[in-house]
């Protein structure tokens, strides 16, 4: 064997090794500083507050992306009606569902542990449910695959840790957790394009997605001055500031508008 | 050694070639159906080699499925030529083609590995058109048409019309690349329009040259008529995918007409390129390059013997 044909081989092996030790995970990022829970004071729940509030939506309805599940036929015979995306949700009374509303900056040197209860991620009728969640850092996040067919999960965070895991019929659950903080990390379906959820992953535990009747609560805040913002995944970002006393409930309510030449 | 042209040889490499542009459509479609992961490991899929072929599975592994079977076709091609090719650049190149179909595997499992590394993601796309190029060159070489031997023309324009051809076909190389960026997002859509303008403007003097000739040669009509048909094609094709992809940004998943149209653009780039490169090799074979002289201004085109 000749130089040229040990330099190919070994061109081709140093590939190989590559391609079998690569996983479906991207390298790792340094995580030592994120798993370090910050030092400071636990919030005294006697002096505990409350934010309260809704999001409205103002100027118009978007028209509603329906969703061809046809490449799947057995995502498509779970759905005797149309299926719509829940990009943008108005509910009944004019609210947004799906906006996720958090402190975004207030809240000092508290310490934050990681609850010990999962968030729960569902793959059900070939969508997310729910489609927006929050967990803090570190927070487990348990993924069940409830239908009948193979899903693959795929977050795309921007600084924690990339991964693509599939998840076939009848999967045990998946456990997962965030170790830094990463406002909104999407999460994909790539077997079923339509599939998006998109997760919060915060240090603290205030945050609360918009629901049903576009309400949101925000309990157990330590007294003090806030800035709270909401966030839409079509509109972006808005944010109030708040000052709240011990014990005290304020209502802060969002006003959330598409961008001109949006809607109908 | 002189060459003993092999039809069942050319006919096998005529269908690698034409399995090869078919592994360019599966490609595009697994890039424009964003199904690059519906299949997170490799080589199997799915732990086996038969997945359920549902959603973008069937996209993804139906390329796989495909790459394999060109895999296989190239290896039997290179042992072909090993045995029966007598000429030695041609075995050779049957030996490169083995070698960048293996590599071309590779990335194929590096971008899934390492989900869609863009740079990894863009060389994937790049190896592809070089792969087809050789594949395009061994069918054409293999020939019947390549290995007869002919007079040659005296092409004595500056830009001679072989240097036009071979300027075209890099162009269009890199027009393919600058296509595989955008839609990789790594670069804007500026760039391949800019690329489009310059591929035009060489294809229109390649067409325009050929034409000129006072003997047309149909080795060199034929590619050069299908490359300027190509072309115009994709000039509408272009600006239609784009604007297909423009309309799908508001859709929650990729659209059947913005699939449709960016796979067939692919598609044409390819065959142009491929058109581009039979033309260049017809060039190379049937004319002449004149040589250093001095004194009298020489006629356009003339017989060689």
């Amino acid at each position: 064997m000749n130089k040229r044909q040990l330099l190919s081989g070994a061109t081709l092996l140093l590939l190989l090794f590559y391609a079998g030790c690569g996983g479906a995970e991207k390298p790792a990022v340094t995580e030592t500083a994120a798993t370090e829970a910050p030092a400071g004071p636990p919030v005294d729940p006697a002096t505990a507050a409350t934010v309260t509030g809704k999001v409205v939506f103002k100027n118009g309805k978007p028209r509603a992306n329906r969703l061809r599940m046809d490449a799947d036929a057995a995502c498509a015979a779970l759905h005797g009606q149309p299926v719509f995306s829940d990009e943008v949700v108005i509910n009944d009374n004019g609210t947004l569902r799906y906006v996720f509303v958090y402190v975004k900056s207030g809240l000092g040197n508290y310490s934050f542990p990681a609850p010990k209860e999962p968030a729960v991620l569902d793959q059900h009728g070939c969508l997310y449910t729910p489609h927006v969640i929050g967990v803090q850092t570190n927070q487990d996040v348990k993924i069940l695959n409830s239908d009948q067919t193979t899903h693959n999960i795929h977050p795309v965070p921007s600084v924690n840790r990339e991964w693509n895991t599939s998840m076939p019929p009848g999967a045990e659950p998946l456990i997962k957790s965030f170790p830094r903080e990463e406002l909104l990390i999407p999460v994909k379906c790539n077997v079923h394009p339509w599939m998006k959820s998109y997760i919060g992953v915060l240090k603290h535990p205030f945050f609360a997605v918009t629901g049903a009747d576009g309400s949101f609560t925000i309990k157990g805040l330590p007294p003090g001055d806030y800035t709270i913002a909401a966030w839409q995944e079509k509109f972006g970002t808005v944010e109030q500031k708040v000052t709240v006393g011990a014990k005290e409930t304020k209502s802060v309510d969002f006003t959330i508008s598409p961008p001109a030449g949006a809607g109908d | 050694m002189p060459a003993r042209p092999s039809p069942a040889l050319h006919r096998f490499a005529l269908l690698t070639a034409g399995a090869t542009l078919l592994l360019l459509v599966a490609g595009a479609l697994v890039t424009s159906n964003d199904a690059g992961l519906a299949v997170p490991d490799w080589p199997l899929s799915y732990g086996r080699l038969m997945p359920p072929m549902v959603g973008n599975i069937f996209y993804e592994h139906g390329h796989r499925m495909v790459a394999t079977f060109v895999g296989l076709l190239t290896v039997i091609l290179a042992l072909w030529l090993w045995r029966r090719e007598p000429r030695r650049w041609v075995r050779r190149l049957g030996l490169a083609a083995l070698g960048a179909v293996i590599l071309q595997g590779v990335l194929g499992g590096l971008t899934v590995l390492f989900l869609l590394p863009r740079p990894v993601s863009l060389a994937h796309a790049s190896l592809a058109q070089i792969f087809f190029c050789l594949a395009v060159t061994l069918a054409a070489v293999t020939g019947r048409s390549w290995q007869e031997e002919k007079p040659r023309l005296l092409d004595t324009d500056s830009p001679s019309l072989r240097q036009l051809a071979e300027a075209a076909t890099l162009m269009l190389f890199v027009q393919l690349l600058l296509g595989a960026a955008y839609r990789h997002s790594l670069t804007s859509i500026v760039p391949h329009l800019v690329g489009a303008a310059g591929v035009t403007f060489v294809v229109v003097r390649v067409v325009n040259h050929v034409r000129a000739l006072e003997w047309r040669p149909r080795e060199l009509w034929r590619p050069a008529s299908a490359l300027a048909g190509l072309v115009a094609v994709q000039l509408l094709l272009g600006p239609a995918a784009y604007l297909a992809r423009l309309a799908a940004i508001e859709s929650p998943q990729p659209t059947v007409l913005m699939v449709a149209l960016t796979v067939a653009h692919v598609a044409v780039g390819g065959l142009a390129l491929a058109a581009s490169v039979v033309l260049a090799l017809y060039c190379h074979r049937r004319l002449a390059v004149p040589a250093p002289r001095l004194g009298a201004a020489p006629s356009p085109e003339k017989m060689v013997a």
